[in-house]
């Protein structure tokens, strides 16, 4: 209400403002007339009088400005004025004020959707109560992974938390009662929830006290948005049995709404206790040294204690664990982090501080662009200034006036740009960059967005308002008003030329990392892989979602592979336990240790190589060239059979000297066994295509079965018909086995995601640079132009040729092009080393890049220009000259 | 012209509350009545008196009205309230003060010098 109030007394004074205005006016006035008819009593003509009377007031605008402001006329009521004048100064200008918008708008939607990222991946915490207190450790042989005992010890033994909960991703095949669908979910720990003091929005939520050892916990928690979409909310689901990996587990409760599970950008499906782990077809809870069995532990640090010394406390427990189990433990760096991104975060942090950077520079760009376009406004308007000056007006006013106008294009700009990013935010919020991941960017707009742009807007307002105050302070009425604003054509260097420099700068920045991105992407696409992702099919499948036994595993393998060749078409058949190489970025590394080695702790280990276990024929199906040696042979799986491995070039010349020697040698695994090295095959990529080049092991997959593999086909045939035809072969085998089928390449995406964000968010921001730098080339070029029109006009009537016109008109812009475009190539080669832990193969020192970003700058110049110089060729000097 | 003066600054104001206390004036009519009761001894320029005429119409002294002017004209006429009264009265009092104190002042410094 008091609102209210407060709305009705600031319209009422800005209506009345304007009647008293008028008021003052005729006072004002009627005081020159009574002063006139004193004086045309005394004998003088009435004009005579009138001008007289005039004189003897004295500035009448002054007086009338500050009678104005004595009359009480507030902030708000000149502010009202300065933007009822600025409104009608664009008005006059439709292409300038719609140009400007536009520019701010392209550059503050831009900031704003990077703020809305920023705050949704890094700013927000997660949404659970206390979220701020929640810290995370990190630490064990992979980072974010850990064994279940080890965990047990750090919850018991610290005395930095209040309690400790863990959990470990689930991908599993759920069954409702005959759709088995892949769902993606947590076992966690029965405290999980006790320790985010969360409460179920249905039925209850497991607890410590449900645990009574491995597989004693059947117990199912829904996610509120998995419950809305798979059991359209039905709130009779309690109590009711499903089928996870073939493994009955009872519905208990519902999680809150608004709560998928503990990392920021994955919306789980369920939460299972982690005791159970195993049956799902995640790892064993009971070896210390399995580091698959945990991907977090967290909880609520206890008042007073620091993280620092939460962390020190941690490596304190884990030099207990490294000395009470020497063999299955190496003390690792502990690093304590926000829950929410985990091992993630160092990556989410970088990518969205880097975008924030560069919108950043794209405002900044902006901002040069608008600002070297007020100054030249500015300097338009230098005789209507000099006219209001030399009549009274104080320089405060005019400044205030420009800065009036300022802010309004500034506060239209922002609003349009945050009304454009807001359904980008949202298109975001639901976009599923990979299928099957249920990848989830929690963005969404909110107050804090919306006063960030307001900010940003104001703030680039004020900075490129203040580009025209120098030369308004320093504009002498008299000369400009006796001379005209065109007089002087400055060979000097002016702040508009520097700000086009840097704004031309930044975006030869933007578009040399973009191209660089976008060749690097290109490059890694076609790189050696040490396979051949081209013409060939992968077969995701896990056998345990149709329960399948552990001894039941290698039968059901082979029958799987014999299917695959069977289909027609198919050339070759391969088969890799659990991820083949560069999928989901997901892969395990082993230590191996020379044969002669007796002590085998981790520190004594020859390498640590990455470790697949491949079929016979996998080489072949894959096409990873063999380099000396052989490939397995079905017998090589027999059990009892002599333990063999194929390793690849990187292994070969750093643990046995070379590929020659290495074939017939020997080393030794982990667990003590003495392998011979029967093959050695290329080296290859295997978790990211940045990764340098890396040793790797190949062992027979019969050996150690696993549920979860890939099956390798290559062929050439349609990949469509393909996928059809291997889908009906695996129906004929098991109907209730759950398959994701597809070619290699797409199977890529996700080890391709990072640099694809990188390349698509640079192509986009490195557009929005080019055509802010089109823009402001335009405004330079067409300014100068127009400011030299009678200077053509004499060059051409003198019989200048078009060359001369041209560099007469647009040699200075052209200069400036090519001195900021240097610059901005230099600057982005720099900025490219950054790019290369991002991009595969990024490299600036590339000639197509380089010739690229040439022309690309060349082409916005011819763009720009086109128009102004069109203009001064067509002058024709004799209209030019009689108009002026 | 070369005994006119330029009137000491906040003491427009005080001229203004005087001139109108003998009746209701409109701004030329207190300009005239200024010039005629100093003897036209101050110069003012004539703007000059619009914004201190309605600083004291801001501050409540004086209460504006609009009338007709001898020679049929509209203009605005001014009187005191009676704060604008309280005012004069404080005003006049600390200028005779204060003009005391000064001449008072200066003729000790002739004595001596």
């Amino acid at each position: 209400m008091r609102l209210l109030a407060w709305f009705r007394s600031v319209t009422a004074k800005l209506f009345r403002s304007s009647a008293t205005a008028d008021e003052m006016d005729e006072e004002l006035r009627g005081h020159l007339q009574l002063r006139a008819d004193d004086l045309e009593r005394s004998g003088l003509s009435r004009a005579e009088a009138e001008r007289r009377a005039r004189i003897e007031f004295g500035g009448y605008e002054k007086w009338r400005e500050q009678s104005h402001e004595a009359l009480g006329a507030n902030f708000m009521e000149t502010l009202a004025a300065d933007v009822r004048f600025a409104l009608r100064v664009l008005r006059k200008s439709p292409g300038f004020t719609v140009a400007a918008i536009g520019t701010l708008a392209l550059a503050i939607g831009a900031n704003a959707v990077v703020f809305g990222l920023m705050e949704g991946l890094i700013l927000r915490p997660l949404n659970v109560p206390h979220a701020r207190n929640l810290w995370g450790t990190e630490y064990g042989a992979d980072p974010g992974f850990q064994s279940y005992p080890n965990y047990v010890d750090l919850r018991q033994r610290n005395r930095s938390f209040d309690d400790l909960a863990a959990f470990n991703f689930a991908f599993v095949g759920l069954d409702k009662g005959n759709d088995p669908a892949s769902a993606t979910g947590f076992a966690a720990t029965g405290n999980y929830f006790d320790v985010l003091g969360l409460h179920p929005y249905l039925g209850r939520f497991f607890h410590a006290s449900d645990e009574h050892g491995p597989n004693s916990a059947p117990w199912l928690v829904l996610s509120y948005a998995y419950w809305h979409s798979h059991f359209q909310a039905d709130r009779g689901v309690i109590g009711r049995t499903v089928q996870i990996d073939k493994h009955p587990f009872t519905i208990i409760g519902v999680a809150p709404p608004g709560f998928g599970g503990t990392l920021l950008f994955l919306s789980v499906d369920f939460f299972v206790p982690i005791v159970n782990e195993q049956q799902i077809g995640g790892s064993s809870i009971t070896e210390r040294g399995n580091f698959h069995a945990i991907f977090e532990v967290f909880g609520h640090l206890k008042p007073g204690v620091t993280p620092a010394q939460a962390t020190a406390d941690a490596e304190a427990v884990g030099t207990w664990l490294e000395r009470t189990y020497s063999k299955g433990f190496e003390q690792q760096k502990v690093i304590l982090g926000r829950t929410g991104l985990t091992s993630f975060g160092g990556p989410v942090r970088a990518f969205v501080t880097g975008l924030m950077l560069l919108a950043g520079l794209i405002l900044l760009a902006a901002c040069a662009n608008l600002g070297s376009l007020f100054a030249a406004r500015a300097a338009d308007r230098s005789r209507e200034m000099a006219l209001r000056l030399a009549l009274g007006s104080s320089r405060n006013r005019i400044l205030r006036g420009l800065f009036t106008e300022a802010i309004l294009f500034s506060v239209a700009g922002g609003a349009l740009g945050v009304l454009g990013s807001v359904p980008l935010l949202h298109r975001l919020s639901t976009w599923e960059p990979m299928t099957g991941v249920p990848i989830h960017l929690p963005v969404s707009p909110d107050n804090g967005l919306y006063v960030v742009a307001l900010l940003l807007a104001l703030v680039s307002g004020l900075l490129f308002g203040i580009v025209p105050v120098r030369q308004v302070l320093r504009s002498d009425p008299y000369e400009i008003v006796k001379a005209g604003s065109s007089a002087r054509v400055g060979r000097h260097v002016t702040l508009r030329d520097v700000l086009l420099v840097l704004q031309i700068a930044m975006c030869g920045v933007l578009v040399t990392s973009s191209m660089v991105a976008v060749r690097g992407l290109v490059r890694s696409l076609h790189a050696n892989f040490g396979f051949e992702p081209r013409h060939a099919m992968l077969v995701s499948t896990n056998l345990a979602m149709a329960g399948y036994g552990a001894d039941q595993l290698p039968a059901m393998q082979k029958r799987m592979i014999a299917a695959m060749q069977a289909v027609p078409g198919v050339q070759k058949v391969g088969l890799v336990n659990n991820y083949a190489p560069l999928i989901d970025a997901a892969g395990s590394r082993e230590r191996v240790f020379r044969e002669e080695a007796t002590d085998l702790r981790p520190s004594n280990a020859a390498s640590n190589p990455f470790r697949y276990e491949v079929s016979p024929g996998y080489f072949d199906a894959a096409d990873t060239i063999l380099l000396a040696g052989r490939d397995f042979s079905w017998h090589d799986n027999d059990q009892g059979a002599p333990a063999v491995a194929v390793v690849n070039r990187e292994f070969a010349t750093t643990v046995l000297g070379s590929v020659k020697s290495a074939i017939g040698g020997y080393y030794r695994l982990q667990d003590g066994r003495r392998v011979q090295v029967v093959g050695v095959v290329e080296d290859g990529k295997y978790l990211s295509l940045a990764e340098d080049r890396a040793p790797a092991m190949f062992l027979p997959f019969l050996q150690s079965p696993s549920a979860l593999s890939f099956l390798v086909v290559r062929s050439v045939r349609d990949p469509q018909q393909l996928t059809t035809a291997i889908r009906n072969g695996l129906r004929a085998l098991d109907a209730g086995l759950p398959a994701q089928v597809d070619t290699w390449n797409n199977f890529l995406t996700v080890v391709l995601f990072p640099s694809r964000m990188a390349t698509m968010a640079l192509g986009v921001l490195g557009m929005m640079g080019a055509v802010l730098s089109i823009t402001g080339i335009f405004g330079m070029a067409a300014y100068s132009v127009s400011k030299r029109l009678r200077e053509l006009g004499i060059r051409i009537a003198l019989g200048a040729g078009r060359r001369e016109v041209l560099h007469a008109a647009l040699g200075r812009a052209l200069q400036l092009l090519a001195l900021g475009s240097l610059v901005g190539l230099i600057l982005g080669i720099l900025a490219s080393r950054v790019l290369a832990h991002i991009v595969y193969q990024a490299t600036p020192r590339d000639p197509v890049v380089l010739a690229g970003v040439v022309v690309a700058m060349a082409w916005l110049g011819l763009v720009a220009t086109w128009i102004p110089a069109q203009r001064a060729l067509s002058l024709d000097p004799l209209v030019l000259l009689r108009e002026e | 012209m070369a005994d006119q003066a330029q009137i000491l600054p906040g003491t427009l104001d005080l001229l203004i509350l005087k001139a109108v206390s003998l009746g209701p004036l409109h701004g030329y009519g207190i300009l005239l009545r200024i010039g005629q009761i100093s003897g036209s001894a101050l110069l003012i320029e004539q703007g000059a008196l619009y914004p201190a005429l309605f600083r004291l119409v801001r501050q409540g002294l004086l209460k504006p009205s609009w009338g007709t002017s001898e020679n049929n004209r509209r203009a605005k006429f001014y009187e005191l309230t009676a704060a604008g009264r309280k005012r004069f009265r404080e005003e006049t009092e600390g200028w005779n003060r204060l003009a005391a104190a000064m001449s008072s002042a200066l003729a000790a410094q002739a004595e001596e010098g």
